[in-house]
Parts: C-alpha cells; structure tokens; sequence
C-alpha cells in the first residue's frame, strides 16, 4: 500500500492561511490504513484546525468528506458542494491529490499529506518501503528481496563496505538489504545466482513518463 | 609508471593516500606530501572522502602526477552517473594517469552535505566492467572510442566486515568484474585477516593490506564505535592511552604492524590521515 504522514499542523496552517471556507477530502484506501487519509484523520485535522483558528480569534468554515479512492474518478464524483468552499486539503497520496486538482480545475487543492513510499504492512503502525515502482523489476535474481528501495544505495550486486553487523551503513537501527538477500538467496541454494553479475539497471524505465494503456485489453 | 609492473612482478609495493583539502588553497597538502617522492610506489587520492566535499580528485591527481608521485585515482559512484564517470575516466586517461580504484563510496548522509541526491547510477562491480570496457576501446553503451584508456583497475575489500561471506561474494564478483589488485579497510584482527588471506589466495590477485594510523586512544575508540568493519583491538588502546607521545606510539605500532603483514601481502597501503608526512617514519619503523 502507499504510505504517506500528515504534514504538520504549521505547514498546514500556513497553507491556508489566507482561506476561510476550507474542504477536507479524505482517501478511505492506502492512506486510511497509515492513519493520515481516511475519515478520522479528516475528523481530527478539522476539530484541531477549528480550535487554532479559534484561539487566533478568526472564523473558519470547514466541511469534511472522505471518499473511497480519490484516484479514480468515479470515486471524486462522490465529492459534494465543493462550490461553497475557497480551497480542498486533500488527505489522499499523491495521486488522489492530482486526481481531486484534475477534477476540479477552478479551485485550488492543497497537499495535507507527504506522500513517502510504497510499503508493506509489518505490523500495526509499522511499514516497510518494499518497492520503488522502478519499472524493471529484478527480484527474480534477488532472492525476492528488492534492492533499490531496501539498500540505501540501490546496489546490484552485494553489500557495500559499510555494512555493520548486518545493519545499513546510514540507519544502524535498519537492516542492510543486501545481507538480508545473501542470507535468503544462500538458505535456498542459490549462491551461484548471487554471483552472477548484475549490469547496470535501465533507468529510462523509472524516469520517463510513465503511464499504462490496458483499454484494448479490458 | 612502477605500481603495475611492481605489483604484478611480486615486488613488495607500499602505498599511501591523501584526502584533497576542502578549498583552493593546496599548499598545505603539497607541503606534507613532498617527502613522500621515492618512498611510495604510488598514493591515493580520495574522492570526496566519507562524503565530504572537497577538491576534486582528478585535479589533485595531476598536480601529485607533476610532483613527480604517482597517483591511484580514487572513483566513487556516488556522484556522478555513468555519462560523468566514464567521461572523468576519459579525462584521467588523457592526463596519463593509470591507476583507478573502483568504490561504491560513502553515502551522502554521512557528509557534510546530508541533504545530497545520491547518485548510485551504478557501482562498483559494474565500474570495474565498464573500465575494462574502455580499455577494450568501448564505453558501456557499446560505442567505439577515439583511443582507449589503459587504465590497471582495482578495488577495496573490507576483511573485518561483520557478516563476512556477503563481503566476500562480492570481493569475488570484484574480481570476476576485473579488480587487478585489491586494497584493503584498516587490518587490525590478524586472525580474521588470515584466514582472509588463505581463503583469497585461491583468486591470486594481489592484496595489500590497510595500515591505519592511530593517532590516539580517542581516535581509536572513535573508529570502534563509528567505522564499519573497522574494529582496534583493546591492548591498542592501552597502548596509545598510556603513551607519553599517543601520535609516535601510534607510527611505532603501525610500523609493527607493517613488518608483521609484510610475510602476507602483496604490499600494504598507509593511510595517514592528515598526517602523510609521517608515512615515512612508519615505513622506517617497519624496517622497509
Ligand atoms: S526491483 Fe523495481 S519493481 Fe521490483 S520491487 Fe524493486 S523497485 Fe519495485
Ligand atoms: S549497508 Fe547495506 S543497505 Fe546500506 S547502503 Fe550498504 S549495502 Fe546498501
């Protein structure tokens, strides 16, 4: 799922500072799960927001809907009355926040959330980056391990020199992937695949504009 | 140009390195490095060092090259991608400069300047392939190129490292890759490096061994607790924590520990951090 933190309540409230009609739209999906998206984030970031504008001694006006995905349209055509608001905070990832500024054009939409990564569920309110989108994936030779986004140099073939106890050079607290796929890919048998040298990865794939056509397929 | 043809004929070669200065102010350097002429085959000049931004390499390998020392060109791969590091390597070329040694390098948040894109377009096993490449009179896209380099390749190999067989796998893909000769992280464990030794001996590629010089106890417990795969032992500490003067303690035990290895390796590679002046005296204490 994609992970993303709220922004802090200062960016937030410079953000809208000059606004006094406010919409905050919630993604009920990825985000919802992290705690940044979905109806009880729109709640408390509406009630705190109320509360500063009231200790600054001006009025706000905040509604607050949450729709299910705000990355497909069919979803952000739930969105209602958006006419009687000055500016929409989005608490959706990235995309949702392009979908919902695609969607309504006249109106500015503000970024509520930092959208950090693609990760995986380890525990309750504990992710892990596992993937980078970087549209060539190798985790056939890495033992299913992805190094671009669990080494901190994105490395190909072993750890680098400053490995520490199994630990990644730059976070001691974090595991160095590359220890983590020598291990995994030597427990399965597959030594002789981790020596095989891996050549430079084809970066086109992750920097050009990327989009993906199934309409003939569907 | 003796480091290749020493190495490869078995010669005991000794090398040391130089971090360039941050600024343009190079007399400093100059003047601690003078009397280091004759007494090392070749000396290293590091590429923004622990990602700290200072002089570029290629530079201060020429101005060594004119000194009349020669240089092994450091190579990082963390900031520059394959079009800068194949082009700096063209340049190196072109200023005659031979020897390059292939390193991932430090990652940005360990510099001075945290807040860097790291670049890692690629790294150091395919720098050692793509360098072998332009020797063959090609760059990594495959184009043929107007003269080729001919440059002796090597790489670094940290035998302390903690797992050990990862580190390993990837000297031997280093090899594989092309790596001529190897330098390595600080020794301090002999016991650790040995059986290092015996188990690279099979690969027959040349190791020198890493000298560090330890400056004072401090120094030391610094390295312990921050320096990956770098680990002095204790008896050391001691030993520099007692001393009248830490810094000639630490040129005795570094000499000590040059005149042990000296049975082992292919040669030994000093540093002398900020202190290159000293590489002499070490080597006197060496008995080389
Ligand atoms: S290799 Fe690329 S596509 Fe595969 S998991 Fe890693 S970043 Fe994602
Ligand atoms: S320590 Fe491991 S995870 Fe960290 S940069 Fe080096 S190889 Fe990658």
């Amino acid at each position: 799922m994609i992970v993303a933190e709220t922004k802090s309540l200062e960016e937030i409230r410079t953000m809208l500072n000059s606004y006094d009609r406010v919409l905050i739209v919630g993604c009920g999906t990825c985000v919802a799960v992290c705690h940044t998206g979905g109806e009880r984030a729109v709640n408390l970031l509406g009630t705190t927001l109320r509360l500063a504008r009231k200790v600054e001694g001006r009025d706000i006006e905040i509604g607050e809907q949450t729709v299910i995905r705000q990355c497909d349209f069919e979803y952000l055509d739930q969105v209602q009355n958006v006419d009687k608001y000055q500016v929409i905070l989005s608490l959706a990832c990235g995309v949702g926040i392009q979908g919902m500024a695609r969607k309504f054009p006249n109106i500015p939409v503000l970024p509520g959330v930092n959208t950090t990564f693609m990760g995986f569920n380890e525990e309750y309110g504990y992710y892990t980056e596992m993937c980078k989108g970087c549209g060539e994936c190798i985790l056939d030779v890495t033992g299913g391990i992805c190094p671009i986004a669990r080494c901190a140099k994105s490395l190909l073939n072993g750890p680098c020199g400053g490995t520490n106890n199994g630990k990644c050079e730059i976070d001691l607290t974090r595991d160095c992937g590359w220890i983590l796929i020598y291990d995994k890919m030597n427990n399965m048998g597959q030594r002789d695949k981790f020596m095989k040298i891996n050549g430079p990865k084809n970066h086109r794939k992750a920097n050009n504009l990327r989009y993906m056509d199934l309409r003939n397929w569907i | 140009m003796r480091f290749k043809e020493d190495i490869q004929s078995g010669k005991f070669v000794v090398t040391a390195e130089v971090g360039p200065p941050k600024g343009t102010d190079l007399s400093e350097m100059i003047h601690r490095l003078e009397g280091l002429k004759g007494k090392v085959t070749a000396l290293n000049v590091t590429d923004n060092q622990s990602a700290v931004m200072r002089v570029c390499t290629l530079a201060v390998a020429k101005i060594i090259t004119d000194m009349g020392i020669e240089p092994i060109y450091q190579m990082t791969c963390r900031d520059r991608n394959r079009v800068g590091l194949q082009s700096d390597l063209l340049g190196a070329s072109a200023l005659g400069i031979k020897n390059v040694l292939a390193m991932t390098g430090d990652h940005p948040v360990l510099g001075d300047h945290k807040n860097a894109k790291p670049v890692f377009d690629i790294e150091s096993v395919q720098l050692l392939e793509i360098i072998n490449g332009l020797n063959a009179g090609h760059d990594m896209a495959g184009l043929e190129l107007k003269g080729k380099t001919e440059f002796f390749a090597g790489a670094v190999v940290a035998p302390e490292a903690n797992p050990f067989e990862p580190q390993f796998a990837k000297f031997e893909k280093k090899i594989k890759a092309g790596a001529k000769f190897f330098q390595t992280q600080a020794v301090f464990d002999m016991a650790k490096f040995m059986k290092f030794m015996e188990r690279a001996k099979e690969y027959n590629v040349p190791i020198m061994a890493g000298i560090l010089l330890l400056k004072s106890a401090g120094m030391a417990r610094y390295l312990n607790q921050f320096v990956a795969g770098v680990s002095v032992p204790q008896e050391l500490i001691d030993e520099l924590a007692s001393a009248d003067k830490p810094l000639q303690k630490g040129i005795e035990i570094a000499g000590r520990q040059i005149a042990e290895l000296k049975e082992v390796c292919a040669g030994v590679h000093v540093m002398a951090i900020g202190v290159e002046d000293k590489v002499p005296e070490i080597l006197a204490a060496a008995g080389l």
